[in-house]
């Protein structure tokens, strides 16, 4: 017999309003967690996948949804930009680097991007199995897409028009696979990587074997047959004047806009931040309701105890063992909840990424423990040991006869 | 062993208690009669250091009882006094063998002889039962074998028959007084029950008449 398990077994004497408090707790906290879980990886994610990208050019239209579209490709395209535009662009002094992206098809509802190998070396992409595209038609799959489709090198698909999982195929150009990618945490999990080539003749009329047959660039635009477009560019700066200079030029010269991904994924953060707090306001509220409740129920419960605690100092235990024992039912239910609550979180988590296997938060994971868990368990134990502050003092404060005589 | 000396105590002015002095030798018994609110209980109190005198000093062993405050009172009180109330007040919670042990564990004691106390109780079948589940009179009994956990020098009972019929009040007295000699404790009762007086004949009686 030690204090923890005297305390224990008062708690257990009383399920259900143990249990209530618990579950009353873990809720709250389920929601910070999974508040916790979303945001860190969320940011971590996206951080991850707009590095190295300076600039992205595209049609006018919403600059997040550029942003959105073309680093995270998530959202619609803003539409296509003239190729000789484009290409006069990357003759400008002012940028080191320039990535043509060309989209509107997919398979399965996963992205069929069409872009050169420069995008593969901007994430440090490796091949896990095959080799990159050479060919129009040959195409590179993301780790996700190919676990999750079960598709193999050498096999081939028809990809279908749109992107997200839609109406009328291309039936006659179907796709070779060539390559895999190995995991890589990032957004080309989910992509289906090939030549900007392969995307302009799948929209094409008729056959040109010739064309079909000839090798794709692999760096830079391709050369243009005939007047030709792509989706989107992802643009490096040659120097930092260039983050001054270039984005001013391209929406006011051209007609085509450009978007800094730092300054819109900020911006999309903060219009997020409003509906975050709204939701941490509200498990805020549920925890100190928890703790009410837990004070509540501690303070009734020594109405009844009064005895028990009169007839523990009889038996030789000192007041301040009486506080700790009160004290201890506080912190053992919280420490529970705070553990359940976790848990929930987590599982809340697992499921929804299960539910959304191609969305935003398809990348994330619920097997990710964070050291913010840590602090979820202490502050549960303080929010434990404050809510049986005063009943674990009313305890320590018992007076013995007075308490044995009224019986 | 057990000396009480010149005690006096009040609640408030009107009521005073006047306590008679006291002096029992280990394994001798004394039987305190007296009516409701002749301060019978109020003598029990004083004597197990739950309450504390406004004079004089009570005096177990070699340790005076009236001076000790605070944890060392509580650990004293747990260690060398057994305390059987009324009512058996066994901790609900716990099983029979848990409220037991929980004695033994704040004072530090290691409990070994509780199996045997209960068994000579005749509740040991009973151990692992929760209170809710005993009669009166085993429950009754289950409160004596938890004062004598801790090997008291001194057993107080406070009107421990006055819930149970003939019969049961017979055993409990008896165990009582059997413990207490096994243990060579000092032994007080203190009760209006007159069936308890044909068992015990060192006796006082409190308010003048019983």
């Amino acid at each position: 017999m030690n204090m923890l398990k005297l305390s224990w077994k008062y708690l257990v004497a009383k399920p259900l309003n143990t249990g209530l408090n618990i579950l009353l707790l873990a809720l709250g906290l389920a929601i910070i967690t999974v508040l916790i879980l979303i945001q860190d990886q969320f940011e971590n994610k996206m951080t991850k996948d707009a590095e190295g990208i300076d600039l992205v050019v595209g049609a006018k239209g919403s600059p997040l949804q550029l942003i959105l579209s073309s680093v995270y490709h998530i959202d619609y395209p803003t539409g296509n930009i003239d190729m000789e535009e484009a290409q006069s662009l990357s003759r400008n002094r002012l940028v080191k680097n320039i990535i043509p992206l060309g989209m509107g098809d997919n398979y399965q509802g996963y992205r069929i991007v069409g872009t050169n190998h420069d995008y593969l070396e901007l994430y440090k992409a490796e091949i896990e199995m095959g080799e990159v595209w050479r060919k129009p038609f040959d195409v590179v799959l993301g780790a996700v897409v190919a676990e999750k489709l079960n598709l193999k090198v050498g096999d081939s698909f028809i990809g279908s028009h749109g992107i997200g999982s839609s109406s009328h195929e291309h039936d006659e150009h179907p796709y070779k696979i060539t390559g895999i990618l190995a995991k890589s945490s990032n957004v080309l999990d989910n992509l289906i990587l090939t030549s900007i080539e392969s995307v302009w003749y799948s929209h094409d009329e008729g056959h040109d074997h010739d064309k079909f047959e000839a090798d794709v660039t692999t760096s830079g635009f391709p050369p243009a047959d005939e007047d030709r477009e792509v989706t989107s560019l992802l643009l490096q700066y040659r120097n930092p004047m260039a983050a001054v200079q270039l984005p001013r030029f391209i929406n006011s010269r051209t007609s085509m806009q450009a978007a800094s991904p730092s300054f819109e994924i900020s911006r999309l953060f903060e219009l997020l931040g409003v509906g975050v707090k709204l939701i941490q306001g509200l498990a805020f509220a549920i925890i100190v309701i928890a703790g009410l409740g837990i004070f509540i129920a501690l303070f009734n419960s020594l109405k009844e105890r009064k005895y028990d605690l009169a007839v523990m100092r009889t038996l030789g235990a000192s007041s301040l063992q009486l506080f700790i024992h009160i004290v201890l039912e506080g912190i053992i239910l919280t420490f529970i909840g705070a553990l359940l609550g976790i848990a929930i979180g987590h599982l809340f988590l697992a499921v929804l990424v299960m539910q959304n296997e191609q969305g935003a938060i398809s990348g994330l994971s619920a097997a990710v423990f964070l050291r913010e868990e840590l602090y979820i368990i202490g502050y549960a134990i303080a929010v434990g040991f404050i809510a049986s502050l005063i009943p674990a003092w009313t305890a320590y404060q018992t007076d013995i006869a007075k308490q044995l005589t009224k019986s | 062993m057990l000396s009480v000396k010149n005690i006096k105590f009040q609640y408030d002015a009107q009521n005073s208690f006047q306590i008679p002095d006291i002096n029992l030798k280990a394994g001798e018994q004394l039987l305190i009669l007296g009516k409701s609110g002749s301060g019978k209980t109020t003598i029990l109190n004083i004597l197990g250091g739950l309450l504390k005198p406004d004079s004089g000093e009570v005096k177990l062993g070699d340790t005076l009882v009236n001076q000790l405050s605070g944890a060392k009172l509580d650990k004293f009180r747990g260690k060398h006094i057994g305390i059987v109330f009324q009512k058996p007040h066994i901790l609900a919670p716990l099983t029979v063998e848990d409220n037991l042990r929980l004695a033994n564990y704040f004072v530090g004691a290691k409990g070994e002889r509780n199996l045997e106390l209960l068994k000579e109780l005749g509740i040991y079948n009973k151990r692992k039962s929760k209170v809710t589940t005993l009669s009166e009179g085993e429950a009754q009994r289950v409160s004596i074998a938890r004062a004598l956990a801790n090997h008291p020098q001194l057993i107080l009972a406070d009107e421990p028959t006055a819930s149970l019929d003939d019969e049961n009040a017979a055993i409990v007295i008896k165990l009582l007084q059997e413990q207490a000699q096994k243990f060579n404790a000092a032994l007080i009762i203190v009760t209006h029950d007159q069936r308890v007086k044909d068992h015990i004949s060192n006796h006082i009686i409190m308010g003048g008449k019983s």
